[in-house]
């Protein structure tokens, strides 16, 4: 209702200058900063049961277990640290994108997005800078959130914000529906019942969802997708890449195991950027460099998004399932890297025709003669985005958007609840109201004015 | 050259000018309290009724501060009732018809009866500052009478106009002149003051309403009492009634719509939304084809029914027409017009957290001044001021309540942080700990403040005390017994609550929907075992056990969100602090900053226009 007032909760933010290369860092600073690290870094032991000022190499992996960088993780224990606070620092090598995904791994984790200048007020506040600094520090806070704020305002297209914006007046009246039952039960107006309040507020949390999981075409778009070809060798990993590009990057021969090392060429497609890296086939081979070159394969694979195993049509008919394939899909499914199979030199089966099979995970092309390389493009781009996603679909893509849409998706979960357990309107209304600030840090501040001011408008009210 | 003189005056005897009144006085200050009408004291001018949603909370705290309006509700009642009884204990709400002869009757009764508090008829024409001192006051017969706090409750009297169709009078009540000298005096001060306005309805006479065609509102057959010093209600009852305006209704007030003071653009104040004119109602919700009307006695021994939800200031003819379209009053007899007034008041950014006006030291505003309604609202304000103009003559630290606390700390904080445009009425959605501020535990959250004070009597705080200690130690018992099957299953079955298979924590079987921790304790299994109290005779303790085991999961959440707020409301900004040296703030920041004075971080994140990003700024500031 008023200003959201932060505490010592544990906040997390990319401490280095965006953009360059080399190393970034994140710093997670609060209470539970350890706790949050642990969640993200695997390594050898947990970093809560390390001392402080030790650091660890080790991996970041989202909630689902899926690889995002090898990080290095550097412990501060309070008060030995820049805020006086619990501090983690995860330094990774990746550079802008990787970096921002790291972030939203932290922050889904359970840190909170640091306000601009946070650490600095923190460490402030908390004794660790002189007092002299602070006109300084206040300076600070003060161009910091002038520059994201604007930042925000840039990222609120007119159509997200009238999204957001219809979300919450539905919000508004269901806030209203309940409180003109608490505080007007005396009166001759029509009181929501519980069915209609259910469904209306499901349909909120399903928006609140959709939008949420445009942030990840969002993500699509901005940091493009990761393609790796696999296949056995010969199967015309190379080919196709030379297709998909229009042209020929990749080389191509009748000799299996030509491909010693990866290659990666990036191409557009819809407007979203695609990386495919073309590897060595896998197989299991005694021959050194070629071994070297499926175990990168492999490690490609797991680091990408899409995975496209070529074979030859043949293959399909002549050797029925394909035990080779196995370990690869395995490892996909287990890191959530989308698995499409491509059937190759259809050229040489008349019979059949290019196109994509109905599951949509498989297609079938010729890299020789081009045949259903649109197809395969297309098919791409849809799994990327998703069916409904189209240019003019409404898309989030700033990260405090997407922080403010979550916790408020979440206090409407917890308002369901509450709903479905018949408990009476006002707690229901605590985490409706909730859900209804997260929003107005979007869009501006809403109070409980606006709650009245909507019943007055809409009922008529007063004896 | 002044004779008289007085620690504390109190001008305007309305609900919020007695409890300023008796506060200060019974905290050792001499008091004058100065009514135009000494007959007048405690008139109930609106609807004869105290208390209703939220506004029921206002008055329980009021009580358990040590302040007068609930215990005067209990003895004047004719009519008590719970409402939203059907909702959580957060929002039930008692409120009471009351007569409104007797109400004021009781509260001039006990003014009067209150030593070293002086009453005077005469109005107050000039107020007295020297070097931003409040130092006394002139008044109407050319007394000039020292004081070192001056309480300001004129209610809708400060150049109070009526207005009744085309026709306009000057008055602050029916009847009753208006206070003029007043409002100037204190512009020639400093102060800017604006117009509101607010409406009544009709009177009409008892015996000539068709009862027939009305529908009863009896009262609760087991009345509950505001005051937590009031034992019981055991005088009988009487009822409302109900009944609906209709389609010619409409169309007869219509008729009026070109002499109305409203649509005739003759009357400039805002009015409230929330208790909107009948004319209003029919323009703005023109599709609705009825409107309640409620039929509420004014007194046990009067003929006067007020006609509520059926405020106007139509011409007097177009009144009565309208009315008689009504079912059950085909053939009334209306005792006295509805009217609008409008009335000056001193928007409240003008006023600190105390209710003292930051540009005059020891001046103090309460009650409409202010911009709020009601009853209740005036008197939570009155008793604030009444206590924080003793303290000031007394020395000690003045009582700011928490929006954490209390509705009265909500209101107060609301009127100065967000000022107002309309009468301000309390209502539960404007408190954000609304789960906390519950009628029910009033007395646990303020009798200690009321007690410091010296306004709760040491043997109400004592049982206070007493029953807090038996809440706890039935708490470890609810959280600690262990319960069997066959100890309750019969009981569940009975209303329809599935049987238990093993057994269960007793504060778990608690958090289901229908079980109730006074009828458990009924049970054979419980009355045999070593309870810790008393439960029968002890059904506040129950209660609170009760609601506190029940909805625990949403009052720990609150706990925590209160104890966050409090933390940032504990951040204190010093008196007289010069927010333009604060150069990293926005500039709609301090002036806003600037206008309102906030006294602590927390207040200061509450002012519209003040973003995150400048509390940051200012937390850094002056921690440095
Ligand atoms: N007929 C036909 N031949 C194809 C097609 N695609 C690839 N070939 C041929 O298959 C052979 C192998 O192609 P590459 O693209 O080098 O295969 P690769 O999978 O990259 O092989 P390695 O790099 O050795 O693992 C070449 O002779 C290609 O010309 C196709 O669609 N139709
Ligand atoms: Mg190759």
């Amino acid at each position: 209702m008023y200003l959201r007032l932060k505490d010592n909760d544990t906040i997390a933010a990319i401490a280095t200058p965006l953009g360059e290369g080399g190393i970034s860092v994140i710093r997670i600073s609060g209470a539970a900063a350890f706790d949050v690290a642990d969640r993200v870094f695997v390594g050898k032991g947990s970093l809560s049961e390390s001392p402080s000022h030790s650091a660890h190499f080790g991996r970041a992996v989202d909630a689902s277990g899926k690889y995002v960088d090898e990080v290095v993780a550097v412990t501060f224990r309070a008060p030995n640290s820049y805020t006086c606070e619990n501090v983690v620092e995860l330094s990774c090598h990746g550079g802008y994108l990787v970096t921002q995904k790291l972030l939203q791994v932290i922050l889904d984790a359970g840190a909170r997005a640091a306000e601009p200048g946070e650490f600095t007020k923190r460490a402030f506040l908390n004794g660790r800078l002189d007092l002299s600094q602070a006109e300084a520090v206040a300076d600070l806070i003060h161009s910091q959130s002038e520059a994201a704020y604007r930042s925000s305002m840039r990222q609120l297209s007119g159509d997200l914000s009238r999204e957001i914006k219809a979300i919450r007046d539905e919000l508004l009246n269901l806030a209203s529906l309940l409180e003109l039952e608490l505080d007007f039960s005396e009166e001759d107006v029509v009181f929501a019942n519980r069915i209609a309040l259910d469904d209306r507020m499901s349909d909120a949390v399903a928006a609140l969802e959709k939008l949420l999981l445009t942030y990840e075409v969002g993500r699509v778009y901005r940091e493009g997708v990761r393609v790796t070809i696999a296949g056995k060798p010969n199967a015309g990993k190379s080919s196709l890449l030379n297709s998909i590009l229009g042209e020929g990057r990749a080389i191509v021969s009748d000799k299996p195991g030509t491909t010693r090392d990866t290659i990666t060429e990036s191409i557009s497609i819809g407007g979203v950027l695609f990386r495919f890296t073309d590897t060595a086939g896998l197989r299991e081979t005694a021959d050194e460099i070629e071994r070297e070159g499926v175990e990168r394969a492999e490690k490609e694979a797991e680091k990408g998004d899409v995975v496209l195993l070529v074979a030859d049509y043949g293959e399909k008919y002549y050797n029925g399932t394909i035990a080779e394939y196995a370990r690869l899909s395995d490892i996909c499914a287990k890191v959530g890297v989308k698995f499409v199979r491509v059937w190759n030199k259809i050229d040489l089966y008349p019979a059949e025709a290019p196109r994509i099979a109905a599951e949509g995970r498989e297609f079938y092309v010729s890299a020789l003669k081009g045949d259903g390389i649109d197809f395969l493009k297309n098919g791409l781009k849809e799994l990327a985005l998703g069916k409904e996603v189209n240019e003019s679909t409404v898309v989030v893509t700033n990260s405090r958007h997407r922080d403010a849409l979550a916790r408020s998706k979440r206090s409407l979960g917890l308002a369901l609840d509450t709903l479905r357990s018949r408990k009476s309107g006002e707690f229901v209304a605590l985490d409706l109201r909730a859900g209804l600030n997260a929003l107005g840090e979007i869009t501006g501040e809403i109070t409980t004015d606006d709650v009245l001011n909507n019943i007055f408008s809409k009922f008529c009210i007063g004896k | 050259m002044n004779t008289i003189s007085y620690d504390v005056i109190v001008v305007g005897a309305g609900h919020a000018g007695i409890e300023a009144a008796l506060a200060a006085s019974r905290m050792g200050c001499s008091v004058l309290l100065m009514t135009m009408d000494i007959a007048a004291i405690g008139r109930m001018s609106c609807n004869p009724a105290i208390g209703g949603t939220a506004k029921g909370n206002l008055v329980r705290e009021i009580d358990a501060l040590g302040g007068e309006m609930a215990k005067i509700a209990d003895v004047t009642g004719i009519q008590f009732r719970m409402l939203n009884k059907s909702k959580g204990p957060a929002v039930w709400s008692p409120r009471a018809q009351n007569d409104r002869e007797g109400y004021s009757a009781e509260a001039r009764r006990r003014v009067e009866a209150q030593e070293s508090l002086h009453i005077m008829q005469d109005m107050v024409t000039e107020v007295l500052a020297t070097d931003g001192h409040i130092s006394g006051v002139d008044t109407g017969t050319g007394t000039r009478i020292a004081c070192k706090a001056l309480v300001v409750s004129s209610g809708t009297f400060l150049n109070g106009v009526m207005h009744t169709g085309l026709k306009k009078s000057i008055g602050g009540r029916f009847n009753e002149p208006p206070a003029v000298g007043l409002t100037a005096s204190l512009e020639k001060l400093g102060f800017v003051s604006a117009r509101l306005k607010t409406g009544t309805p009709p009177r009409v006479d008892r015996r000539s309403i068709d009862f027939s065609k009305v529908e009863e509102q009896p009262g609760d057959p087991d009345p509950q009492p505001f005051s937590f010093q009031t034992k019981e209600v055991t005088r009988n009852q009487v009822s409302c009634f109900l009944t609906y305006t209709n389609k010619d209704t409409h169309a007869l007030l219509r008729t009026g719509f070109d002499e109305s003071p409203m649509f005739t653009g003759l009357i400039k104040g805002i009015g409230p939304r929330y208790c909107p004119s009948i004319e209003d109602k029919i323009v703005r919700f023109a599709d609705k084809e009825r409107h309640q009307i409620f039929l509420e006695p004014e007194g046990r021994d009067t003929d006067v029914i007020y006609v509520n939800g059926f405020s106007t200031s139509l011409p007097a003819n177009v009144q009565y027409e309208a009315m008689k379209t009504v079912p059950g009053l085909e053939n009334v007899e209306m005792l006295r017009p509805g009217y609008a007034v409008e009335y000056d008041f001193f928007p409240p950014h003008q006023v600190k957290l105390t209710l003292e006006t930051h540009l005059v030291k020891g001046l103090f505003f309460a009650g409409q001044i202010n911009g709020t309604s009601g009853y209740e609202e005036a008197a939570g304000q009155g008793l604030v001021a009444g206590i924080n103009a003793a303290i000031g003559v007394r020395g000690g630290d003045p009582l700011v309540l928490k929006r954490s606390e209390a509705y009265i700390g909500v209101l107060i904080d609301d009127l100065v942080n967000k000022g107002t445009s309309e009468p301000y009425r309390m209502f539960t959605s404007r408190a954000e700990y609304r789960l906390m501020l519950r009628q029910d535990n009033a007395d646990r959250r303020l009798m200690e403040y009321g007690y410091r004070f010296g306004l709760i009597p040491a043997d109400v705080h004592g049982s206070m005390r007493k029953k807090e200690e038996r809440i706890r130690t039935l708490s470890e018992y609810v959280s600690r017994k262990s319960v069997p099957p066959s100890a309750v299953n019969s009981y569940l079955e009975s209303i329809g609550s599935t049987p238990l298979n093993e057994n269960e924590k007793l504060s778990q079987l608690l958090k289901r929907q229908d079980v109730r921790l006074s009828e458990l304790l009924r049970l054979e299994f419980f009355t045999t075992d070593s309870l810790p109290l008393d439960a029968a005779n002890q059904k506040d303790v129950v209660e609170q056990v009760e609601i506190e085991t029940k909805y625990e999961g949403y009052i720990v959440r609150q706990q925590e969100e209160i104890e966050r707020f409090d933390k940032y409301e504990a951040m204190e900004i010093p008196e007289g602090f010069d927010f333009q040296r604060v150069k990293s703030l926005s500039t709609e920041a301090v002036e806003k900053l600037t206008k309102v004075a906030p006294s602590s971080i927390g207040q200061a994140s509450r002012i519209s226009g003040v973003s995150p990003a400048d509390i940051s700024v200012l937390m850094v500031y002056l921690h440095g």
